[in-house]
């Protein structure tokens, strides 16, 4: 199994204030890795780390190495453009632009000039549409306002955009936070389903979600990584106390 | 359930419903005064309006006479001011909103508070300096450009905010799919920001519609159809204050028609913005 993302010694800072400390890991290629731990412990700071998003934040501070297939993208002269688009992402709260279902999914092919014409761009958003199993609820209605869908329909317009520049990993920040159970379920699928093409990790809040969707987990506490193990073994048989006392719900 | 009537509580149901009546007669006050001026203009400029008046010049005392060079005068030096004071505030604006975040940021958003707050026939005085004296002569130039000036500060200023009020996480979808940050404000944020900002250059647009002082320096008047911009150039306003100030009657009553034809363009202007900013997405 080759490993996609490879993470060495990564610290990081919101000023002076330490948010990661020493984290190392290996993301393996076309699998699911959930993020799961109390509230504040790093793990979407850390999962922004992925695709440089927190150089949005000017008081933010990284040091240690992330490679993606063996490139470190926090090299200098490296071009986060590119990053992103190899990296796509799926926020918490979904974000449609404001613009049509059609064009929401364009825009990522358009700036990234991927399409060789209109009938490929119309292709594109197409497939990336079926593939987020939105296409059979929106194809009568490509040119409406993406605001007129439901919040769990958006959440997959979010994900068909990102599918739609072709990325080779996607992050999940608690993609299914903010959705009803039948939302999350058809999220959750959706996930399983792509990990045949893409290199996935998520962040969770919900134990039973990491459990479902993912093959392997990593525990972060207090910007710390506690435990990262097979999902499998990290929910019957874990190795570190404080990890089996969080899954079991005797804190947090 | 004693409690619910005990004295305390009628107290602050009382007091609930003074303070209620005293916000909503407040609230009548004002709207009740916008309306007393515009009927009392309605009332008294109407009856000479008429097709000669929007079209003729002006002319004598007893000749009759108009305001189509004013009307003409004031379109061409708002236009002006519109095509260059538009694009450099809502730049402006951008760039303050997106990339302001530092001191050379901080130092341009209070130089344009403290613009806006400058009266406005201190600017004319300032391109009176600027461009009439170089110039040789008073020109819709001049005055167009000192209507830019004080354009630009109010167009920055609202577009800034507008823009703040597009949420980050529109922000970082787009950069998630690989677009750089100039691509973020232009397709992203400036479409989400669009019908507030261009609500805010109505409004601004109207604002200087309505301003005299800065034209009196600049523009001058003129009592001819001018259709050029380095001569001197008649506005709407500038012809209300000169009829408005003359001795006799049949002035005054152009200055209240000029005046309805004024106010009613703002509101003409105004219903557009609401028209055209109707919401899409």
């Amino acid at each position: 199994m080759t490993s996609k993302i490879t993470i060495s010694n990564l610290d990081f800072f919101y000023g002076k204030e330490q948010a990661l400390y020493n984290i190392s890991l290996e993301i393996p290629e076309r699998q699911v890795v959930a993020f799961i731990g109390p509230s504040g412990c790093g793990k979407s700071t850390f999962l922004r780390t992925l695709n440089r998003m927190n150089d949005t934040i000017p008081i933010a501070k990284v040091s240690g190495t992330v490679k993606i297939d063996d490139k470190d993208i926090y090299a200098p002269g490296t071009d986060v453009v590119a990053l992103r688009r190899m990296v796509g992402m799926v926020f918490q709260k979904s974000n449609p632009f404001p613009k049509s279902i059609y064009e929401n999914v364009a825009y990522g092919i358009r700036i990234n000039g991927i399409h060789s014409s209109k009938a490929d761009l119309t292709d594109r958003v197409e497939k990336a549409l079926q593939d987020s199993a939105l296409w059979d609820e929106v194809k009568d209605r490509l040119n409406t306002s993406a605001f007129g869908l439901s919040g769990g329909q958006q959440q997959r317009l979010c994900i068909a955009r990102a599918l739609a520049v072709q990325p080779e990993v996607i992050l999940m920040d608690e993609p299914a936070s903010a959705l009803d159970p039948i939302a999350t379920q058809k999220i959750e699928e959706l996930v399983v389903e792509l990990k045949k093409q893409y290199t996935i990790v998520i962040v969770t809040h919900n134990m039973q979600q990491a459990a479902r969707v993912s093959d392997s987990t990593a525990f972060f506490m207090l910007g710390k990584l506690v435990e990262y193990n097979r999902t499998q073994k990290m929910f019957t048989n874990p190795e570190e106390r404080l990890t089996e006392d969080y899954i079991t719900g005797r804190f947090g | 359930m004693e409690a619910v009537n005990s004295s305390i509580h009628t107290k602050r149901r009382m007091i609930n419903a003074v303070m209620t009546s005293l916000t909503a007669v407040c609230a009548v006050a004002v709207t009740g005064v916008l309306f007393i001026i515009l009927g009392y203009i309605a009332i008294r400029g109407f009856s000479s309006i008429s097709l000669e008046f929007l079209t003729d010049t002006p002319k004598p005392v007893g000749e009759g006479g108009g305001i189509g060079n004013a009307i003409v005068g004031s379109a061409m030096m708002t236009l002006l001011a519109a095509l260059i004071g538009l694009p450099v505030g809502i730049a402006a604006g951008v760039y303050l909103a997106e990339f302001g975040k530092h001191w050379y940021g901080n130092t341009i958003r209070f130089i344009a508070d403290t613009l806006i707050g400058v009266p406005s026939i201190i600017i004319g005085i300032f391109i009176y300096t600027l461009v009439v004296l170089p110039m040789g002569r008073q020109s819709g130039l001049a005055g167009g450009l000192a209507l830019a000036v004080i354009m630009i500060p109010i167009v920055a200023r609202t577009t800034e905010e507008m823009i703040k009020l597009v949420p980050n996480s529109m922000r970082e979808g787009a950069l998630a799919l690989g677009a750089p940050q100039w691509r973020v404000s232009w397709d992203i944020v400036l479409p989400a920001a669009a019908s507030g900002i261009a609500t805010g250059a109505m409004l601004a647009i109207a604002r200087i519609t309505g301003e005299t002082a800065p034209l009196l320096f600049t523009a001058l008047n003129s009592r001819f159809y001018n259709f050029f911009y380095d001569q001197p150039m008649s506005s709407l306003t500038v012809q209300i204050y000169n009829y408005a100030t003359g001795p006799f009657e049949a002035e005054h009553s152009m200055a209240w028609a000029s005046t309805l034809l004024l106010v009613g363009l703002i509101l003409v202007i105004n219903i557009i913005v609401r028209f055209l900013t109707r919401k899409k997405y």
